[in-house]
């Protein structure tokens, strides 16, 4: 017999608005008029994620929390829902970073006609004309969507879905750069062709998972797991950790991180980098510790090595970068180090890995949102200003622009009133209370050379004299300077009053099968 | 309490957006801060709210005889320092002094970790500015150099932190009250692991050898209102913690580590007084100077015994009055010269006779010179080392020697020999007197009565010799 699952509505409308807002967002497309589609699509893109945020939150503090529906497809329980929060919030600071058209004489950075091959007229015409893809909000929306499910798939098959409906816009967003078109493109290449990869090994890997368990659901197979492990169970552990390690940006799989932060658009990478990583590591402590807390004795050092080597070498290659964006990506690198050294501690009531990698995940959130829309702002003649040697003397002769970015990379490294500290201080605790002292004593040696590279942008920009052909800061509309100066605020207010969200992450709770 | 800190923290934020008179402002604060100081160590109860709860962070302040002593070098040291940096500093210096101010005396105060550890952090970023902003040609690298040192040990502590955490949690609900963490029952691997970090960190600040290569960089670069705020009132937080923090946390740990740490310190006291002997650069020498007395500083500490300890916490405040004299006499000196090599400077006394003198004045308290005020706390500590061994009194009392030549020699070549000058040098100007003549008298008040100092030491001390000694 086959029964109709039940589907609790009210504890999902707000991923299914987010999906309909991308599905009527094609519809724009297909039949509005062209000068009408920029503004049509914002305002829906914006209109739904609001919708979508109050509703989450209207959810989270609701009574349903801790529900499984769709036949425990989907869990919304408090971490859930909280990443869910986390993302739309995210990505309404991303679409107003991607509606950002003062930067650029009157245009978008996203490209004219992405169809057209770099430098022939067909690309010029495209861009006489002012032509824009206003596609990337739906694309944005389906991606949103993806991420959200992510955040609460209480099964291995949803699970995949997910990460498949997240990450296909993904790649093509990367590909959408007005300027540079070739890095643009080439990173959309490599971010696609080794994604489609990692997703193989993360399905082998749910395929095994399947074949020991007999069950697709995250409950059912820890169930299972605590009666006796398996190599079938290993294997698929191991091999589904390499798709999620993927799409965090680990090493050995962290190579597309530098070169897709530096092609993709930058308020795609300022955007990606943040809610992608939320809904990753939210999938990922719900899988571990769900799914596969009763294995925790072999995935723990397993997860740990790759910790420390993602540190390490995150951090000690973003200081030979030259770039500001690959040096982003690179310390990029280095936070999902610390998340997964966050990872290695265990479910609490009071304090413990969730609680820790969550708030972490909420202070690099704003962080990375906030510094990636200043680097939007540094231009020279010839669109944005990389090269770090030319933000020289940027403290001079813009010192607000310069205060504010600096606020965010002391929060990224970790400095004391800015929410990066706590979240730091949160991993580390939570792994130190597991016993894993060795990964903490080289979370903190990678620490301080992190905090080298950070600093060393800062010294650059506020004590050296400017080059002659130093980047200026374009002037942006409201949208792009206020999602810089409530980052900013958040990202000061968490590190001085976390006790709210802190206590808030209490009473979520952990995650639940 | 709070408003001891909320006055200068306040007071760098307006002083940063004072389009007029910004630095009259500062000094305004400054002396306000003064004023609050000294109420407060009357009258002011202690504070202790909840911050953090799932943390357990308190926003707790307290203020004992220590923390006196710390929070009146530090509110009369300011607005000193603020009067001779009139000239060659610009607002902003002014308004991160306000800041350093505010955050060191917020580690001066605090009753919570969390709460020490975040002020220990956050004075770093005003210093960072303050030297980077303004002084020599490589202020930007020397900045850097400091930045990374003192982060590193930083980061070092935030080990211990983390660790207090969690032993704290495991015993119950975790408190950072450093009286609740002063009760825990810490093992003896977890202690010693705790302290080797917070001993690294206090180290790295305070500074001993051998992590040290920072403080002349920085001394050398930095202008001198700077480096008495960093040498003076910052670098005291290193061994104030050490004492706070490592003697009253972890005893047992403090007291097995304590023969490398003598060592250490022995190592600082030669090598630092050695050190400043060869140096041509004025600034350089002070900074290296201070590496010796750090030295001694810690010596009392960790041997731990009465007199030791009251002897550092003297030493502490009469070093950091001695060094402040000696960094701004150097300074004017060097607005007047402009250079700081010593080899290019002879036959001053005659042109400049005032600065000549006290000069010599600040220097023989360096030296350790008995009336001066550093030969009460030198002594108590010397006494301590030869009660622990008498080969560590014996080495450090070469300290007394080395200081006499560095601070003689320098005076030697500085302001005697031919007076012939390539253009006139004026003495100091009645600003410049004004610095210098309060420093000079509280080293001659306190060398002749040294008694209220001591008495607010000895309740400190007691308790934490007590727990000492009953370990052994």
């Amino acid at each position: 017999m086959f029964e109709s699952p039940g589907i609790s509505y009210a504890t999902l409308w707000p991923v299914l608005l987010v999906l309909g807002v991308a599905c009527a967002g094609v519809m724009v497309e297909a039949f509005a008029p062209r000068a009408a589609r920029f503004n049509a699509q914002v305002g829906l893109a914006v209109v739904g994620l609001a919708a979508a945020l109050a509703g989450t939150v209207a959810i989270g503090s609701g009574a349903s929390l801790g529900a499984s529906t769709g036949e425990g497809a989907l869990i919304v329980d408090g971490p859930g829902v909280f990443s869910q929060g986390l993302v739309l919030l995210v990505s309404l600071g991303g679409v107003a970073l991607f509606a950002e058209r003062r930067l650029d004489n009157g245009v978008s950075v996203f490209a004219g006609q992405a169809a057209a091959l770099p430098g022939t007229p067909a690309e010029r015409t495209a861009s006489q004309r002012g032509l824009e893809h206003t596609e990337v909000y739906p694309l944005m929306m389906f991606a949103v969507g993806g991420m959200m499910l992510f955040c609460i798939s209480g099964d291995l098959l949803m699970l995949f879905v997910a990460l498949e409906v997240l990450s296909l816009p993904l790649y093509l967003l990367t590909g959408l750069a007005r300027r540079r078109r070739l890095l643009s493109q080439e990173a959309a290449l490599k971010y696609f062709l080794l994604g489609a990869f990692s997703s193989g090994f993360f399905l082998y890997g749910l395929a095994l998972v399947y074949g020991f368990a007999g069950s697709m659901s995250l409950a059912e197979i820890g169930a299972v797991a605590e009666e006796g492990s398996s190599p079938l169970l290993l294997l698929g552990i191991g091999l589904m950790a390499v798709g999620l390690l993927f799409k965090t940006g680990a090493v050995p799989f962290h190579s597309w991180t530098p070169d897709v932060y530096q092609g993709a658009p930058t308020p795609v990478t300022a955007w990606m980098s943040a809610a992608t990583k939320i809904a990753a590591f939210a999938a990922m402590l719900r899988l571990f510790y769900v799914a596969f807390g009763a294995e925790g004795d072999i995935w723990r050092p397993a997860i740990g090595v790759v910790a420390v080597l993602t540190m390490l070498l995150g951090a000690s290659f973003a200081i030979v970068q030259s770039d500001v964006k690959r040096m982003l990506g690179y310390s990029a690198v280095a936070h999902t180090g610390f998340l997964l050294t966050g990872l290695l501690g265990v479910q609490d009531d009071a304090f413990g890995s969730t609680q820790a990698v969550l708030f972490y995940l909420t202070a690099y959130g704003f962080a990375t949102l906030g510094a990636f829309a200043i680097v939007s702002l540094v231009r020279g003649p010839n669109g944005e200003v990389g090269s770090l040697d030319r933000w020289a003397g940027l403290g001079r002769t813009n010192p607000w622009v310069a205060a504010t970015f600096a606020v965010f990379l002391l929060s990224m490294a970790g400095l004391p009133l800015t929410a990066g500290f706590i979240g730091k201080w949160g991993v580390f605790a939570a792994a130190l209370g597991a016993g894993q002292w060795p990964v903490v004593g080289i979370a903190i040696v990678s620490s301080i050379i992190a905090v080298f590279f950070y600093v060393r942008v800062i010294m650059l920009m506020f004590f050296n004299d400017a080059r002659e052909d130093a980047a200026t800061v374009a002037t942006p509309s409201y949208a792009t300077s206020g999602v810089i100066a409530l980052s900013a605020v958040a990202t000061v207010a968490l590190g001085v009053i976390p006790g709210p969200v802190l206590s808030l992450l209490v009473d979520a709770g952990g995650f639940i099968g | 309490m709070t408003l001891l800190f909320l006055i200068p923290f306040a007071g760098a934020l307006i002083t940063a957006v004072m389009p007029a008179r910004p630095k009259l402002w500062a000094f305004g604060f400054a002396i306000a801060t003064l004023v609050a100081g000294l109420v407060t160590m009357f009258t002011a109860p202690d504070t202790n709210l909840i911050w953090m709860e799932p943390l357990g962070v308190h926003w707790a302040l307290e203020m004992d005889g220590f923390g006196k002593l710390m929070v009146m070098l530090t509110v009369v040291l300011v607005p000193l320092v603020m009067v001779a940096a009139v000239k060659d500093h610009d607002k902003r210096w002014y308004a991160w002094a306000l800041a350093l101010e505010a955050f060191a005396l917020l580690t001066f105060l605090a009753a919570d970790l969390f709460v020490f550890y975040i002020a220990f952090e956050a004075t770093l970023i005003p210093a960072y500015f303050m030297i980077g902003q303004h002084g020599g040609p490589n202020r930007a690298k020397a900045a850097l150099k400091f930045l990374m040192f003192q982060l590193g040990g930083g980061l070092v502590l935030l080990g211990a932190l983390i660790g207090f955490f969690v032993v704290s949690s495991e015993a119950g609900s975790p408190s950072y009250l450093i009286s609740d963490l002063a009760q825990l029952d810490i093992g003896t691997t977890a202690q010693r692991w705790i302290f080797v970090a917070m001993f690294i960190a206090f180290a790295v600040k305070a500074p001993l050898f051998p992590v040290h290569t920072w403080l002349a960089d920085t001394t050398e670069q930095a202008t001198t209102p700077t480096s008495v705020l960093l040498v003076c009132v910052l670098d005291k937080i290193g061994t104030f913690g050490m004492i706070r923090l490592c003697l009253g946390l972890v005893p047992e740990a403090s007291a097995w580590a304590t023969p490398v740490v003598i060592v250490l310190a022995l190592i600082s006291i030669v090598y630092g007084a050695v050190l400043a002997i060869g140096q041509d650069d004025l600034l350089r020498l002070i900074g290296l100077t201070s590496l010796s007395h750090f030295g001694l500083i810690t010596l009392g500490i960790f041997a731990a015994t009465r007199e030791g300890l009251v002897g550092s916490i003297l030493y502490m405040v009469n070093h950091g009055v001695a060094t402040a004299a000696m960094f701004l006499l150097a300074g004017f000196l060097i607005t007047r010269k402009g250079t700081a090599s010593i080899s290019s400077m002879r036959g001053l006394e005659k042109a400049t006779p005032v600065l000549a003198g006290t000069f010599l004045v600040a220097g023989l308290a360096t030296a350790g010179l008995p009336g001066l005020s550093q030969f009460v706390s030198e002594i108590m500590v010397l006494i301590s080392a030869f009660d622990y061994h008498w080969l560590v009194g014996v080495i450090a009392v070469t300290a007394i020697v080395l200081a006499a030549i560095y601070v003689l020699w320098a005076y030697q070549r500085i302001f005697t020999g031919p007076t012939e000058q390539p253009r006139p040098v004026t003495d100091l100007n009645r600003r410049e007197l004004g610095v210098v003549v309060p420093l000079l008298a509280a080293l001659l008040f306190f060398g002749f009565v040294p008694g209220p100092l001591i008495s607010a030491a000895q309740p400190v001390v007691a308790p934490l010799v007590d727990v000492i000694q009953a370990g052994e």
